[in-house]
């Protein structure tokens, strides 16, 4: 056998492995432009501030219906309680995003009643506290934990006027994709922010209330002057819940 | 006044290692509790998002106070000039190093994430008081362990007043930092105060110098070393003015707290209507950790008398672990004002009292950073040269002289 007519293993080696190259870079161009085309891929700008409206006015008592909404929309109804925790402990150990509070004026005996979560400050005290930078604001004004960096010092939670955040206290068995959830991490109402960058513009409680009927929870973009909150903000007199502080919240409270 | 000889601790292998095999197996058994509530989740705490740091946190500050008043008696020796606290300085030094150790310890191992201890170490936001305290921390253990080695390295002995200066200025900005740490909170109406790092400061005046006593008698009784009346008399004299500094704060910080009428029920909560809360800091902090030493330790009888001073320092160490679980736990559990003016119906998360009890696991991971801190000084002083062969009044009061 002539030498040219032999195989040349060192030959074969290098064209499959240019092949398979090959393959891989076309597969990633690829995916790269599919990427690119989701809007997910764009970050957050600062043309629009996200915030909320509370009617307390259109707060109806005993409705808990943003509250269930956020739960499924965030998998928080997935949690299970660990097997012997009692029940009373883990009601204040499992992360809840909004709680509805009820609230009595001392003087007129004027019953409110309203949802309270992250508000969303411009000058939030839980991103100046975290030693890691895992608590963050975007752009957008919307305040959240990037979970990769968090390391469970809970020091925004201490830090937060609001009591609105949640410190993972089990092992988390299920969790939605949209939502990734892990023991020993904090976490706080985001305004859906999977919603945000999927071109969604509601949080699952607004909707939630106004299926109800109620409406009390208007979402939208505070630097917007037309859109339908601020055009309602102009409208009602409403506050910032603990003002003295200065935090400029994102969500405002109409009638407490 | 002599030179001062110092050797390693002398004590029977038996009893040093019978020392260390206690130290030991509680410091394991304050890790096994951390991996415990690290496995399962903070759930099998006492701690919830409302009480969010607990028993764990109490101890870990406290340790961490106490280290930077350890190192108070060297800095007397070095900054201060005051000869008879100079043979004190490396163990002075010694503890305050094994103290933070042990603190940070505890802290690191409560952590909800504490295999991201190198995400803390990397990653930093400075605008944190935390991440400043990072750097505090760390800082504070190779100056100290720099001051050390002035003290006991001939060569090094011209950087004993540059060091020592630096160690002491180091230790007062460590101390308002984690003073700060609850300062800082503006949200919470117990702490978001300026006085509350100068009330850590004296209280690690106070606590730093009360384990110090309490290990240095221990140690040199073991060994039979002798401890003079002239340094014992000036110790116990500072542990006396320490607690009235701390007395002092404790008023000012009520006082000022008064002034605005928002701080009424959180002042009526702490000394008059808060339960046990209340319970704890009259009887743990004021009265037992606080106004009993002062009477123990300026006893014109009692003063003089070694059991009366250790009772002393152990009654600190227990009002100031009783001081710490007010400010941090009593702190947290004191409702937040949302809505002034306003009462909350129909939530059991927000304005009440919040519900906190300490668990087993958090109790041993904190004694267990006791442990570790008293290990290391265990060892510390058996290996190395940290303790005067004697502090007999002759060997180390420049203003001793032989009475007729």
């Amino acid at each position: 056998m002539k030498m040219k007519d032999k195989v040349q293993p060192d030959r074969r080696a290098f064209l499959s492995t240019a092949a398979m190259t090959a393959t891989a870079l076309a597969a990633g161009v690829v995916l790269r432009t599919v990427a690119q085309a989701e809007p997910r891929s764009e970050a957050a700008d600062d043309s629009v501030r996200y915030g909320m409206l509370i009617d307390t006015n259109r707060c109806a008592e005993g409705c808990d219906a943003c509250v269930q909404a956020c739960n499924r929309e965030n998998g928080l109804d997935l949690q299970e309680k660990p097997e012997g925790a009692e029940d009373g402990k883990w009601a204040l150990q499992k992360a809840q995003w909004i709680r509805k509070v009820q609230v009595q004026d001392n003087l007129t005996g004027k019953r409110t009643n309203l949802p309270l979560m992250c508000q969303h400050c411009e000058h939030p005290p839980c991103v100046d506290v975290c030693p890691t930078g895992a608590s963050f604001k975007r752009a957008d004004g919307i305040v959240l934990v990037d979970r990769h960096i968090c390391i469970g010092c809970r020091y925004c939670m201490m830090a937060c006027p609001y009591k609105a955040r949640s410190f993972i206290h089990q092992v988390v068995e299920k969790k939605l994709t949209q939502t990734p959830r892990g023991k020993g991490c904090v976490e706080s109402c985001n305004l859906c922010v999977h919603r945000r960058d999927n071109g969604i513009e509601s949080t699952a409680c607004a909707d939630a209330c106004a299926a109800e009927g109620h409406q009390a929870i208007l979402f939208g973009d505070l630097k917007d002057p037309n859109s339908p909150l601020v055009k309602a903000l102009e409208r009602i007199a409403s506050r910032q819940l603990r003002e003295d502080l200065a935090l400029n919240t994102g969500v405002r409270y109409a009638g407490v | 006044m002599k030179r001062i000889v110092y050797r390693e601790w002398k004590l029977a292998p038996q009893r040093y290692w019978g020392l260390l095999a206690i130290l030991g197996i509680i410091a394991a058994i304050g890790g096994l509790a951390s991996w415990y509530m690290e496995h399962h989740g903070h759930w099998v705490t006492g701690m919830t998002n409302q009480v969010i740091w607990g028993t764990p946190h109490v101890f870990a500050v406290f340790l961490i106070v106490a280290a930077s008043g350890a190192l108070n008696i060297a800095s007397i020796g070095t900054v201060f000039g005051r000869k008879i606290y100079q043979p004190l300085g490396r163990l002075s030094s010694l503890l305050a190093v094994a103290l933070l150790i042990g603190g940070l310890l505890v802290l690191v191992l409560d952590l909800g994430r504490p295999d991201r201890l190198i995400v803390a170490m990397t990653t930093y936001n400075f605008r944190s008081i935390f991440a400043w305290n990072i750097f505090l921390y760390t800082g504070f253990i190779l100056l100290v362990i720099a001051y050390l080695a002035s003290m006991m390295d001939r060569k090094l002995r011209c950087y004993y007043k540059p060091f020592g200066f630096f160690a002491f200025i180091w230790r007062l900005i460590l101390t308002t930092g984690t003073g700060s740490i609850f300062g800082f909170i503006v949200a919470r109406q117990a702490y978001d105060t300026a006085i509350l790092a100068p009330l850590f400061i004296a209280m690690s005046f106070l606590y730093g110098l009360a384990i110090f006593l309490l290990v240095l008698l221990f140690a040199a009784d073991q060994d039979q070393r002798p401890v003079g009346q002239a340094i014992l008399n000036r110790l116990k004299n500072l542990l006396g003015i320490f607690a009235a500094t701390v007395l002092f704060f404790v008023l000012i910080y009520f006082i000022t707290k008064l002034y605005k009428a928002k701080n009424y029920e959180l002042v009526y909560f702490y000394l008059l209507g808060g339960g046990h809360y209340t319970l704890i800091f009259w009887l743990g902090w004021i009265l037992l950790g606080l106004l009993a030493p002062l009477g123990m330790v300026f006893h014109p009888v009692l003063g003089q008398e070694r059991r009366w001073i250790v009772t002393a320092s152990f009654l600190v160490i227990l009002g100031g672990l009783a001081s710490i679980y007010v400010i941090i736990i009593g702190g947290q559990a004191f409702p937040m004002s949302i809505f002034p003016g306003k009462t909350v119906l129909t939530s059991d998360f927000y304005g009440s009292i919040a519900a906190y009890a300490p668990s087993l696991p958090e109790l041993l991971l904190g004694i267990g950073g006791f442990a570790t801190a008293l290990l290391i000084t265990a060892v510390g002083i058996r290996v190395l040269q940290f303790l005067p062969e004697s502090l007999a009044d002759e060997e180390i009061d420049p203003h001793f002289s032989v009475k007729t």
